[in-house]
Order: structure tokens, then sequence, then C-alpha cells
């Protein structure tokens, strides 16, 4: 017989968890956009804003009151429609990828065992790129919907950018999957804690998966879709107020994702290094392991970030040929080769080192 | 070729090695050089906080003086107004009533003394003109109006204040670039 009685607490449960996640990823976003200003600030030898609340803190808050209060300008000859729906769509895309990462091990509370993960479905990465590859949309629906010559264009390099990277980081990827052998997130963090980290055995894995997540988060120096020399502001040119606001944080939110996404494929995810995380629970409780693997995951995450901005603070952008030449004939067929030996190699070691 | 400094470099024109074409190790030292400027020391002045000290030439907005014994010293020869190249200062003069030697160092003083700081340029052409050490320019500058009218400087606005009455507002008034006479 199938059970079909709904276990609400069990709806609760993930309702709560699915609240607490987005308004973590929310606030992280919004801090990232701090972080940016004063990532720049700093490398180009100045403070960054420091003027609202002690360091600026309030700085995010700020700009977000300015956002909302701008006139919300919908040009007259855009398809109305599709003009509000582009940036929904890049916020929700943006967002929906979280629901698969584990954000720490278990939790007991009440008796009941919580998964710090909202769903632990076993295509995890598949579902991670087919969400990524619906934010493409959120760009070509709002470039298109704008009735704009530079935001059409925009879109388009957007577009093909992000499809031609999304094939060298699924190659890359397959390489990974040969190695752990599962698509569940969750699986691949639990065969990094306790043995090694995937980056030690797919360094080149994780560099083309690097610079393929700088393309798909449209970050320099792959920021072509909103290359302000050549196409004035992009896509989101005919943007104001807090649509404008969605687009610019939806970049956010997708760049928390990605580093949330590198750190758990290939540093361990939730994993504390150099600890052995299971004895570790057991001398401080699961609770208080969670909690900690959580500040871990975090760590590596806000280290991420700041690669981003240092990055994007470094290197100038490419130019649009260099950066089809790159992910075409640069990076594909390294991620072919490298699965080509990833593939060999696992051969090699099914087979018990026949040499 | 004759080159003007020695810092002149030819350019490189060799094809690329493999190892620069790999980008990595020049985008490498690109993120070493920007690392180090982000722990360099800033060199932001925090305006309000702090200000940058002003050169001692330096020539903000005009002062018109007094004598130690807080009488004005302008007489209205109008010899700065000549001397100004940007016709900017316009004046009235008017001669000393009795009683009212305690105002005015001599006989003839300046009733009305105006300066458009819109059209000054900040020369000092008029410090130098002036005989009576009566006009000479401070270590400030003017500050933003919203109206032109704010921006022509009358005698309240430019005369320093009584060395005798408020003798702290005086020496920070004052300045350095006085003449010591």
């Amino acid at each position: 017989m199938i059970n079909l009685a709904i276990d609400l607490a069990f709806i609760l449960e993930k309702l709560v968890l699915i609240a607490v996640i987005i308004v973590i990823s929310l606030l992280v976003a919004l801090y990232t956009t701090f972080g940016e200003r004063k990532v720049a600030g700093y490398i180009q030898d100045r403070y960054g804003p420091n003027r609202a609340g002690p360091g600026g803190i309030f700085q995010p808050f700020a700009d977000g009151i300015k956002l909302f209060m701008k006139e919300d300008v919908i040009p007259s000859s855009s398809n109305r429609f599709l003009f509000i729906l582009g940036p929904g769509i890049a916020m929700t895309m943006a967002m929906l990828t979280s629901a698969v990462i584990p954000w720490g091990n278990e939790i007991t509370i009440a008796g009941r065992t919580i998964s710090l993960q909202i769903a632990d479905i076993n295509i995890g990465i598949l579902y991670v790129f087919g969400v990524v590859s619906m934010g493409v949309y959120g760009i070509m629906i709002g470039g298109w919907a704008s009735n704009n010559k530079f935001s059409l264009l925009a879109a388009l390099r957007g577009a093909s950018q992000m499809i031609s990277y999304e094939l060298a980081m699924g190659l890359s990827i397959i390489a990974l999957l040969m190695l752990t052998g599962s698509l569940s997130l969750k699986t691949i963090v639990d065969q990094q804690s306790t043995g090694w980290w995937n980056f030690f055995y797919q360094p080149l894995g994780f560099l083309i998966f690097l610079i393929c997540a700088f393309a798909e988060c449209n970050r320099t120096p792959f920021d072509l879709p909103e290359a302000e020399s050549e196409l004035n502001q992009g896509y989101h040119q005919e943007y104001s107020s807090m649509k404008l606001g969605f687009y610019l944080f939806a970049e956010y939110v997708n760049m928390f994702i990605s580093s949330a996404l590198m750190s758990t494929l290939y540093f361990g995810g939730y994993d504390i290094p150099f600890v052995n995380d299971a004895s570790m629970g057991q001398s401080i409780g699961t609770n208080w392991l969670a909690v900690l693997q959580a500040v871990s995951l975090f760590a590596k995450v806000g280290f991420f970030l700041f690669f981003f901005m240092w990055v994007r603070w470094t290197i100038p952008r490419f130019r649009y040929d260099q950066l089809m030449k790159l992910g075409w004939k640069g990076l594909i067929p390294l991620a072919l080769f490298n699965m080509v030996i990833t593939g060999l190699i696992v051969l090699i070691k099914e087979n018990g080192w026949p040499f | 070729m004759q080159t003007l400094t020695n810092r002149a470099k030819p350019v490189d024109r060799r094809p690329m090695t493999v190892l620069e074409k790999l980008y990595l190790p020049a985008i490498a030292k690109g993120m070493g050089i920007t690392l180090k400027h982000f722990f360099k020391k800033k060199v932001t002045i925090q305006y309000p906080e702090e200000k940058r000290p002003f050169s001692p030439v330096f020539r903000g907005l005009h002062i018109l003086n007094r004598d130690e014994e807080g009488r004005e010293r302008c007489t209205a020869c109008g010899l700065c107004a000549v001397a100004c190249p940007a016709e900017a200062i316009t004046m009235e003069a008017a001669e000393r009533m009795e009683g009212e030697e305690n105002l005015y160092r001599e006989e003839k003083y300046a009733a009305k003394y105006e300066i458009n700081m819109l059209r000054c340029i900040f020369c000092g052409l008029c410090e130098e003109a002036c005989p009576k050490d009566a006009i000479y320019l401070s270590e400030t500058f003017a500050p933003a109006n919203f109206k032109r009218e704010g921006f022509i400087y009358g005698k309240n606005d430019l005369l320093i204040p009584d060395p005798k009455k408020e003798p702290e507002q005086y020496q920070k008034a004052l300045g350095s670039r006085v003449k010591k006479s």
C-alpha cells in the first residue's frame, strides 16, 4: 500500500528551510554588492563606501531604498508582459539552484532529523544544469522585450556565450561524475568528507568549471552582455528602478550559488578541512557539527565570492571573438581531453592496475 | 633614431610562446599585483573629517582686513577694482563722519564693497594692488550656493572679525597669508 498521507511536519520543515535559505542567499547577495564595491575600492587604493553606518555596512540597504524610489519606466514600444517577466525569470532561476545544494549535515530538533538540504534529488547536477540554462531566458526575454537594438545585441551575446560555456562546463562535470559515480550533490560531498577533495583529483576540470562559472554569471572577463563601451548598458539598458535591481541582484545571487556549487563539487562542500567530521560530531553533538559545517561551507563560498571580485577588478574584458575562440577552441577540447584521461584512469583503476 | 629619453622600449613583436598563450601565468601575475594593492595604504582623504592642507601660496576667498584696533583698513581708493582683470570688484566710497574714528582708519572708507566670486579668478592682483594691505586672499574657498546672488560677497561676508571683540575668530580668519605689517 502506498502511504498517501501528507506529512504536515515535513512540509512545514521544508518551507522553513526554503525561507531560511532564500533569506540567507538574498542577504549574502545584498552584502556581496557591498563587498564588491569595497573590494573594488581596496584594489584601487581607495576605501569604497564607508559613510552609511559604521564602515558603510548599511550601504546595501541605502542602495535598495534608492532603487525602489526610482521611477519605474516601461518603454512604450516594449512588450509589456515580457518586459516584466524578464527580471522575474532571471531572479527566480538564480534562486532555484539553491534547492539542491547541501548546506550542512543533518540537525536534530525535537526528535526530528532535518537535512540541511531542501531536496536531495538523485539527479542534483542535472537539475542545476537545467536551471542554469533557464537563466539564459531572463537575459534573452529582457533584451528582446526592451525593443532596443543594443539590448537585443547584448541578449544575443549573452545567450550564445552562456550556451557555449555550458558545453565546456558540462564536459568538465562529466569527468567529475566518472569519479564520484553519483549525480546527487549530497553523495558527492559525503565522498569528499571521507576521502580527498575532488579538487585534487580534478584540477584541470576545476579550472574549466571555474572559467565557465565566470562566463555563466556574466562576470568580468566575460561580461560582454553588459559591455558598456560597446552596448551602452547591455540587456538591461531600458530597465530602471527595482527591475534593474532584480537583474543586478540576480547576477550576485548567481555568483553566490555558483560559488556554493564550486565549493560543493570540488572543495568538499560542508566538509571541515583537516578534521574528521564524524568523530567530531560524536564529541560536540550533531547539531553543533552541522552549524560548524555550514560555517565551513560559507567560508569557502566567501573565498570564491572574493575570488570573483578579485578577478573582476584585475582582468579586462575579452573581445567577443576571443571569447568564442576560448570557449569552443580552448575549453571544450581541453574538457574533452580531461574527460578521456579521467575515463582512462578510472578504467585502469577498476581493472586493478594490470601493468 | 635619437630618442628623447632613455625610457623608450621597442615593441616586442615576437610571436607568443605556448606559456604566454595560456594566459594563466599572466593572469596570476596581474592578480598578484591587485592583491598587493588591496593591502596598500589608501590614498583617500576622508574629506569632511580630514582636510588636505593648502599650500602656503594658495589663493582663496578674499578678506577685508582690519588694523590692530579693529578699524577697517580699506579707504575705497579703487585700485583693487582697477587691477582686477575679471572686473569682479565694485565699491562705493563714503566719507567718515565725526565719531566714527574707531570704525574706519582713514577719512574715506568703503560704504559698499562687493566681489562677485563667480567672476573672480583668484589671481591675487587686488592683494598686490592694495596700498593699505586692506585686502588679501585667505586659505579657504567659496562654498557652493544655490543662487547666483549668493556668490556676490558684500562687506558682511568679506570683513574679518574684530580683533578686539572676537580675537579668536580674528586669528582663525587671519590665516598665515596676511602681510604682517
